[in-house]
């Protein structure tokens, strides 16, 4: 991938808060025409990440660009064509939803005044939020203020969408219209950087992701790459433990072991049928024969741990 | 941005453009100066109901003040000749000086800070700051407009109170000529006039406040703690202007010559106290929106 061809790229990008570092020396590499999901638990860095990338906080070091422009110098150039959603939907409570996003636009110097109204209740129409646009933003449910903080986010057309968290706040059935939205904005040929603390919610609509862990990126690519990360184990149930090892690792089944009245073992690009063929031939008794691997979620759960426990 | 940058700007842009093969890049240039976002920012704080009360409150003053004087008027004839509340009430204009002599020792100054308060502490406070901010609007024009939008809101502020009681006066008490400080009557026209440069000098000294509000506003994320600061200066600053062996002091603060407008109903009017305010409106305004320059445009957005 050359620098070129990156929607987002960072270069050792840090930031610290007194000693701690929030985000420690990432190299994010969001392809153009990516949906990239940025995953990691609360508190892992994510939204430190994004901030960094819109210029809204200055890291400590490292570099990054947006769009092939180095930020924060690039800003005028490159965010423009940047939609984005940071930390949750902010805007004056005593405005309708529909002045707020006038607001925005207003602030917007390439907005053209002539068709605020309709690209205004476009954008309402997209995230399913027009019938409410006249209602004050104080009067909004939290999943009303998510849509209209995506909303905000497509008042114009965009070549990056940045989006953290967008799914916060909304149920079931929002979460899926959001994912659609994701979906059909990378159809019409956007980069899309979404970040979650939950795989199950962007995993659908990713084609490349980037796992966070207490500060550091501690996996990136295409999704296929990162599900190739996964290390299918064999288990074998026999009772000729010993003569199931050695055919085992005669095979070249690496990391051996038995664990009660099974074999484990990492077959790598062994077929599992021809373990199974040796091991009859072996004359083993096979009792149990299962290949484990591990879903994408279990890999997410391995990388970043478990629990309620947040990254302080 | 000046046209320089804004070459640079659209150059890098383009440059951009090939680099990664944009479908959005901006297709026109955006103007060079566009009041867009400045009557967006005053559509907010005249559309704010908390602003509009304070207006109300700005505008009551006087008509009280008029009232009360038009009541009394029999005892008060004749009396401190230096006062305009005691002054023969021929004219009815001595209101809006009377009013504008009273509120900017203290409801003028409330409003400027709380308006500065809201600027960029309160933007801040809702977390607006970081989607203006990410639209993108530069920090340094954010900043600009958000000052010009506090030096109109005292203008705004300053001449409700003359307005309002210049309509006020003239209803009670008339058209007469007016008696100046010196003892000489002046004609109405020429008073009218004087009267709007008072307005000016008065918002030129609020709008000084609004620059010290508007660094304030950059240093905290509560609105209320930048308003209550703002008044604490104001007040501060009176205190020490009436403390005589501090004389030393008095040409560095910001109120010194805030009641030098009445140096305008001297006839000839008297120019040197008003310049000398002029003077330190504008030290103050520069000073203290290159501070908050220097603060918000290093500043890390966490809010």
């Amino acid at each position: 991938m050359t620098g070129a061809a990156l929607a987002v790229a960072t270069s050792g990008l840090t930031k610290r808060f007194g000693s701690r570092a929030a985000v420690d020396g990432i190299d994010l590499a969001v392809p153009t025409g990516a949906v990239y999901g940025f995953l990691g638990p609360n508190g892992s860095g994510k939204t430190t990440t994004i901030r960094m990338l819109l210029g809204l906080i200055e890291p400590t070091a490292g570099t990054r660009a947006l769009l092939g422009q180095p930020m924060p110098g690039g800003a005028s150039a490159a965010l423009p064509r940047v939609g984005s959603l940071v930390e949750g939907p902010a805007f004056h409570p005593y405005l309708s939803g529909r002045a707020n996003l006038a607001r925005l636009d207003a602030a917007d110097r390439y907005a053209d005044t002539r068709t605020v109204r309709t690209r205004v209740d476009g954008a309402l129409e997209r995230v399913g939020l027009l019938a409410a646009a006249g209602k004050k933003y104080r009067a909004y449910s939290l999943g009303m203020r998510q849509r209209l903080a995506i909303a905000a986010s497509l008042l114009m057309p965009r070549d990056l969408l940045v989006l953290d968290e967008p799914t916060n706040g909304l149920d079931p059935q929002g979460t899926r219209e959001v994912r659609s939205l994701v979906g059909s904005l990378a159809a019409d040929g956007a980069t899309v950087l979404v970040s979650s603390h939950l795989l199950s919610e962007v995993e659908q609509v990713c084609t490349h992701l980037g796992v966070m862990s207490e500060g550091h990126l501690v996996a990136q690519g295409t999704v296929a790459e990162i599900r190739s990360g996964a290390v299918a184990t064999v288990r074998v149930q026999t009772s000729q433990l010993d003569s199931a090892a050695t055919v085992l690792a005669g095979l070249g089944v690496s990391e051996v072991r038995r664990v009660g009245h099974e074999v484990h073992g990492v077959p790598g690009d062994l077929d599992p049928e021809r373990i199974v063929a040796a091991l009859v031939g072996a004359g083993v008794g096979v009792r149990g024969f299962v290949v484990d691997a591990p879903t994408l979620e279990d890999l997410f759960v391995s990388m970043t741990g478990e629990g309620f426990d947040v990254s302080g | 941005m000046s046209a320089v940058e804004k070459a640079t700007a659209t150059a890098v842009a383009a440059e951009g453009r090939t680099e990664v093969g944009s479908r959005h890049t901006p297709s026109a240039r955006p103007p060079a100066v566009s009041t867009r976002l400045l009557r967006s920012e005053m559509r907010l704080i005249m559309g704010r109901r908390r602003n509009q009360m304070g207006m109300l409150v700005l505008a009551a003053l006087p008509v009280v003040l008029a009232v009360a004087v038009k009541l009394t008027e029999p005892h008060n004839r004749g009396n401190d000749a230096g006062d305009f509340l005691s002054q023969a009430t021929s004219n009815g204009l001595f209101v809006p000086l009377a009013a504008l002599t009273l509120e900017m020792t203290l409801f003028l100054p409330m409003a400027i800070a709380m308006l500065s308060g809201d600027s960029i502490a309160g933007e801040a406070n809702l977390g607006t700051l970081r989607y203006l901010l990410t639209v993108p609007v530069d920090r340094t024009r954010l900043l600009a407009v958000k000052y010009a939008s506090l030096v109109l809101g005292a203008l705004i502020g300053v001449f409700i109170v003359a307005i309002v009681g210049a309509v006020a006066g003239i209803a009670l008490f008339g058209t007469g000529p007016m008696l100046t400080l010196s003892g000489v009557r002046i004609g109405f026209g020429t008073a009218v006039w004087r009267l709007v440069l008072a307005a000016l000098f008065c918002a030129a000294g609020i709008s000084a406040l609004g620059a010290v509000g508007l660094f304030v506003s950059t240093l905290t994320e509560q609105p209320m703690a930048a308003t209550v600061t703002v008044m604490i200066i104001t007040i501060i600053s009176w205190i020490l202007l009436g403390v005589n062996q501090l004389a030393f002091l008095h040409p560095w603060l910001i109120v010194e010559q805030w009641m030098s407008f009445s140096d305008l109903f001297r006839e000839p009017p008297l120019w040197s106290n008003l310049l000398t305010g002029l003077g330190q409106d504008l030290g103050y305004a520069i000073v203290f929106w290159l501070a908050a320059w220097a603060r918000f445009t290093s500043k890390d957005i966490t809010s």
